[in-house]
């Protein structure tokens, strides 16, 4: 075999001009698919990370149903105590769990006494919600970072138009299940910056003061939010976790629980879903280019030396030899465009890293991009640069082992 | 027994449409170690008597027996096993590759086509390197030494695999009268050292006394044999 690289390397150093110019077309798109697959791997994590650091969380339960009619906010679709007890207990024991944080979700009145207009709001506790959703802090752009009882933290948009700042006393007035409607004051006591996505203008009271307005005497609660210690086990541990919920059944043996992850719940994810199905375009493109290029090359390559097929053939050198030879000869083309690539790629990005690229996603600013490539992609982009080339290969190198060697070296 | 026995060999090619013999009914018989000349005007059929002998390609009639086997019905993978075994070639052209020095071209077929090991391969291309008076030159490039040199190195390759068969077709035909003579010469001393059977295609009348036995073909039929000492036939 290594007979076999060392003919091949002689081989391509021969044509030095030809191999340097489809090394330079390979090792280009190698440097382009891996500058966009990390550039755009890195947006899509960062607004991933936004999405579900800042509002969302990584998985939601919901009792079944609820989502459907999310939009109504409809509080006779939440969990009853027994069940979010046991919600809570099976989270508990789960490993995987890093936080989990019950919300109960609600539309009412947000009066200002001057003026009025509609909110959605959601009541957490603030401990568990900060550390199921890290990011929420950060989105407090004015006023402490906390939340007390009789306090509100209301969307920076609603803020401006109903004139609010922190410290002013409003009103929410909300319509509990029954249908009897209930009003509570609460101090304003900071202002959030909106995210982009369902939840991202939601106000935000404590748990305590949502069940006082709408009158709960046990805690009802609209949904869970959770927080993974491996964003990773995100698929994996919703399918346990809808494996462990599927035993909790109400008195129709229907089953109570429903979990969904980020995916289900933002619209960015067809976003997401663009980014990849725009990756695997771009890949197909390098395939192209790598396929066109090496064939090109390959096919001149067996043109030029059909004598020299012709007399290794004639002194025995066996059909799968000749093929070995010219698949091998691919195979080094591919591995060195692949390789200068990806070194080139990575100081690329490396570069792109230092200089900092900014963008604004939303209402957000500023946004510093980290571009990163995963080892694993370096790695599937080589084998397929190298794959494809000994694949461009095959069809020259077919022809040169089946060639005749009586024709072969009778070739001028 | 002989080598080379050949049975009324005949060869016919498709010229468009029309059918052209190139070899007609063809007998004769090589025994080893010999050092055999085909002669004949171009076109008699040298070359195509050649590559039958060479498994280069198959006889469209009669039995043709090299080396104890019927080469008539082999295969393409076949066929190459078998010169790679038992045949070496010479070329007009020299046809060495160019990529590879003096050194790796007479390696080549021991490396490629024998698989044999490195230590072998290094005394056994040595032996021939020295017998071929190329030591000095083993680590230039085809590029760089002159066509008499190449066709020595071309002789080193075709006798490195210790082959019971040589064929050399027109191989001193890009050479020069002095250096073709010294070719021949070193053919026949190799024939010697190695007991190899050498067969050649010429029309060089110099070059032809040379032979041990000399078949003459024309129009692609055997139109005589002459053994050296010995009498005429045909």
């Amino acid at each position: 075999m290594g007979n076999l690289f060392k003919i091949a390397v002689r081989n391509l150093r021969r044509y030095k001009r030809r191999t340097l110019l489809t090394a330079s077309l390979v090792m280009i798109g190698v440097i382009f698919v891996l500058l966009y697959i990390s550039v755009s791997g890195s947006f899509r994590n960062m607004m991933v990370g936004q999405i579900t650091d800042s509002m969302l969380g990584h998985l939601e339960v919901h009792r079944k149903g609820y989502l459907a009619s999310i939009d109504n906010l409809p509080l006779n679709l939440n969990l009853n105590p027994q069940a979010f007890k046991k919600l809570a207990d099976i989270l508990g024991h789960q490993p995987e769990v890093e936080a989990f944080s019950p919300r109960i979700k609600f539309g009412g009145m947000f009066s200002t006494f001057v003026e009025t207009t509609n909110v959605r709001l959601n009541g957490v506790s603030p401990d568990q919600e900060f550390k199921t959703i890290p990011l929420l802090p950060s989105r407090i752009i004015r006023g402490p970072k906390t939340l007390n009882k009789g306090e509100i933290l209301v969307p920076d948009l609603l803020a401006r138009g109903m004139k609010v700042d922190v410290g002013d006393t409003i009103v929410i007035v909300a319509t509990n299940k029954d249908g009897s409607v209930n009003g509570k004051q609460f101090r304003v006591s900071g202002i959030l910056d909106s995210v982009t996505g369902p939840g991202g203008r939601d106000g935000y009271i404590h748990i305590e003061d949502a069940m006082e307005t709408l009158r709960m005497e046990e805690m009802e609660i609209s949904e869970v939010a959770l927080r993974l210690k491996d964003f990773g086990q995100l698929n994996p541990f919703s399918d346990k976790l809808e494996r462990l919920l599927s035993g909790e059944a109400n008195k129709e043996g229907k089953s109570i629980f429903e979990v969904h992850t980020w995916e289900k719940l933002s619209p960015f994810f067809n976003i997401a879903r663009m980014i990849d199905v725009m990756s695997f375009f771009i890949k197909l493109m390098l395939i192209a280019v790598v396929l066109i290029s090496i064939m090109n090359v390959m096919i001149m390559a067996v043109y030029e030396r059909i004598r020299e097929i012709g007399t290794i053939a004639a002194i025995g050198t066996l059909p799968g030899k000749i093929l070995s030879m010219f698949l091998v000869e691919g195979f080094c083309l591919g591995a060195i465009g692949a390789l200068a690539g990806n070194i080139l790629g990575i100081i690329i990005i490396l570069i792109l890293n230092r200089i900092g690229i900014t963008f604004d996603f939303g209402l957000q600013k500023g946004l510093v991009l980290s571009a990163t490539i995963a080892p694993g992609d370096v790695l599937i982009i080589s084998l397929i640069v190298i794959l494809i080339s000994v694949i461009a290969s095959l069809q020259p190198a077919f022809k040169a082992s089946r060639m005749e060697p009586i024709k072969a070296l009778r070739h001028v | 027994m002989g080598l080379i026995i050949a049975e009324n060999i005949s060869k016919d090619y498709q010229t468009g449409e029309a059918a052209v013999r190139a070899l007609k009914g063809v007998s004769f018989e090589i025994e080893p170690a010999s050092f055999v000349s085909f002669v004949g005007p171009s076109g008699s059929g040298k070359t195509t008597l050649l590559n039958l002998i060479g498994c280069l390609d198959k006889p469209t009639d009669g039995n043709l027996m090299v080396a104890g086997a019927d080469v008539s019905h082999l295969d393409r993978k076949q066929a190459a096993s078998f010169r790679g075994d038992n045949i070496g070639f010479i070329f007009q052209d020299f046809n060495l590759i160019p990529i590879l020095t003096v050194f790796e071209n007479i390696e080549y077929p021991l490396m490629m086509v024998q698989n044999v090991p490195p230590g072998d391969r290094k005394k056994r291309v040595m032996t021939l390197l020295d017998a071929v008076g190329m030591i000095e030159q083993k680590d230039k490039f085809p590029d760089q030494i002159s066509g008499g040199q190449k066709q020595r190195v071309a002789i080193a390759r075709a006798l490195v695999t210790n082959p019971k068969l040589v064929l050399a077709d027109e191989p001193t035909a890009n050479l020069d009268h002095k250096t073709a003579y010294l070719v021949i010469e070193l053919m026949k001393k190799m024939r010697d050292e190695f007991q190899t059977t050498f067969i050649f295609s010429t029309h060089d009348q110099k070059i032809v006394g040379e032979a041990e036995i000399i078949y003459t073909l024309e129009d692609g039929e055997m139109a005589g044999k002459q053994a050296k000492g010995g009498k005429k036939n045909g």
